[in-house]
């Protein structure tokens, strides 16, 4: 069932690193696989931890954070901030049966397109073996109980 | 709006029910004390099983939008509390989703955290319930003098917004005695037309912003090594926030209204309020408080402090599960 499973990914990815990491990986016509959504934020401190929830309960397979190495964030400590909200977010959501490798945190600084290449394929491969997540689209009152996602088992590549 | 409804004496009509609740809101709107003749004066009781009988054919009855207002405590946890919920919605001008069952699940949302079959196991088959048969409640049966039915219960709890239009929200575990009597207060004043209902969807009964805000503990944005529970406490400090303790003090993300009560009390509070205004997910806004008073920076040594909260998701959700973006656990909609 799932070999044929494209993992989505939503990737929340600081402006002045792993952004660009991303972008250096692009321009060097480095391939990685197409499964990840990049968001760019300002930095990893402004991850909120209810963008991941969201993506996670709108139809994300996995969620991954990037941030500067540490010590080397654009607003001095914020990295670190998105470290500790992302290892209490990790248990969380592990209580609401969402496996700890959903959610990934990543440092990459600007230079490393290869390696956030290597991490973003090795992220989709690990998610891949975890299955399609499917978190059910809950209806309001205005529509019906609990509906399976409408996604076939495995999207054609 | 027009208020007028047609009643036997001429007075507007009230109802209150309970869904999957615990009937703490009924004892709550009890307790407003001498207020309670305020209501009866001003209002005909048309429906409100705890307090008189009532059938639920006689509502039927009803012509819709009868009923001015009707409080509806609990969260719908089966066929029967949604039906009611459907029934009350069409036959009432304004409803409201009364305390935290209602309005976010509650202590009974909870159990989205659970499978229904986890949920009936432990109920009729752990060892506190003598069932050597194995009995188990079944939605329909056959006597011989027709099928009988109970009703079904559905594989998670909803909050009543997810299953009707809600028109105002009353949060709280229950909602505090003097918000009760203000909120009737003001009720009574729009039947008088001398005040304005609030804008539909508009939380009432409590403030806007957060039981930190109410609370007189001082924030020295002090910052911790470890968390701990209360009750492994031998002393606390009782001028400094609970959080910059380690007591793991929901204040930062509940909704003021009580008057922060607990933390006065040297209580965490466990936030019973529900989300403060532009909240979007109670739990990750805990998430994030938290995050921000650990003094680490270190992966192994933030994973040991975090070992303090053994259950983050309890902790953080206590109220707010069935309210929250995530709902419900996988294992309660996987089955
Ligand atoms: S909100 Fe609290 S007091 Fe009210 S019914 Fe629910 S559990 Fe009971
Ligand atoms: S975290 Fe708790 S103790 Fe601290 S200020 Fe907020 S409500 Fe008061
Ligand atoms: S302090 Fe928190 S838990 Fe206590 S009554 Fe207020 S909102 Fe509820
Ligand atoms: S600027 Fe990149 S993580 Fe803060």
């Amino acid at each position: 069932m799932t070999e044929n499973f494209e993992p989505t990914i939503i990737g929340f990815t600081c402006n002045w690193c792993s952004y660009r990491a991303a972008d250096l990986a692009g321009t060097a016509r480095v391939k990685y696989p197409p499964n990840v959504r990049l968001i760019r934020l300002m930095c990893s401190g402004r991850l909120d931890p209810a963008f991941v929830m969201k993506a996670l309960a709108e139809g994300a397979d996995g969620v991954l954070i990037t941030g500067c190495h540490p010590g080397e964030c654009h607003y001095l400590e914020q990295n670190y901030k998105a470290l500790r909200r992302f290892l209490l977010l990790r248990r969380t959501l592990a209580g609401m049966g969402i496996e700890p490798g959903r959610v990934k945190l990543v440092w990459a600084s600007a230079a490393e397109g290869v390696r956030l290449a290597n991490e973003i394929a090795t992220m989709v491969e690990e998610i891949r073996a975890l299955g399609p997540l499917r978190w059910p689209r809950w209806h309001t009152w205005n529509g019906l109980f609990i509906e399976e996602k409408s996604r076939a088992e495995g999207v054609p590549a | 709006m027009t208020t007028q409804s047609p009643s036997t004496n001429g007075k507007p009509k009230f109802a209150m029910y309970w869904a999957a609740s615990c009937g703490g809101c009924e004892i709550a709107v009890l307790n407003i004390g001498e207020k309670i003749l305020d209501v009866d004066a001003n209002f005909e009781v048309a429906f409100w099983p705890v307090a008189m009988d009532a059938k639920y054919k006689d509502v039927e009855a009803m012509p819709d939008g009868s009923i001015l207002l009707t409080l509806f405590n609990g969260g719908i946890r089966n066929s029967e509390n949604e039906e009611i919920a459907k029934l009350l919605r069409r036959k009432s001008q304004i409803l409201v989703a009364f305390g935290s069952c209602a309005s976010e699940g509650c202590i009974p949302g909870l159990a989205n955290l659970s499978s229904s079959n986890q949920i009936l196991d432990t109920v009729y088959s752990t060892v506190s319930t003598d069932n050597p048969q194995g009995i188990r409640p079944q939605h329909k049966y056959a006597m011989p003098e027709g099928e009988i039915q109970i009703p079904k219960f559905y594989p998670v709890l909803r909050t009543l917004d997810q299953v009707v239009p809600v028109d105002y929200y009353m949060p709280g575990c229950p909602p505090e005695s003097h918000q009760i009597a203000a909120v009737i207060d003001l009720v009574i004043k729009v039947l008088h037309g001398e005040a304005q209902l609030p804008p539909k969807g508009a939380v009432i009964g409590a403030g806007g912003s957060t039981v930190c805000d109410d609370c007189p503990r001082k924030r020295n944005v002090k910052l911790i090594k470890k968390f701990v529970r209360i009750q492994d406490l031998e002393h606390i400090d009782p001028e400094l926030c609970l959080l910059e303790q380690g007591i793991p003090c929901n204040g930062p993300a509940t909704r003021s209204g009580c008057g922060a009560l607990c933390p006065q009390a040297s209580a965490q509070c466990i936030g019973c309020y529900g989300p403060a205004d532009g909240v979007v997910d109670y739990g990750a806004r805990l998430v994030a408080a938290f995050a921000s008073v650990i003094d680490s920076n270190d992966p192994e040594e933030i994973e040991h402090i975090l070992d303090g909260i053994p259950d983050p998701t309890g902790q953080f959700y206590r109220f707010n599960l069935a309210g929250s973006l995530l709902r419900a656990a996988r294992p309660a909609w996987e089955g």
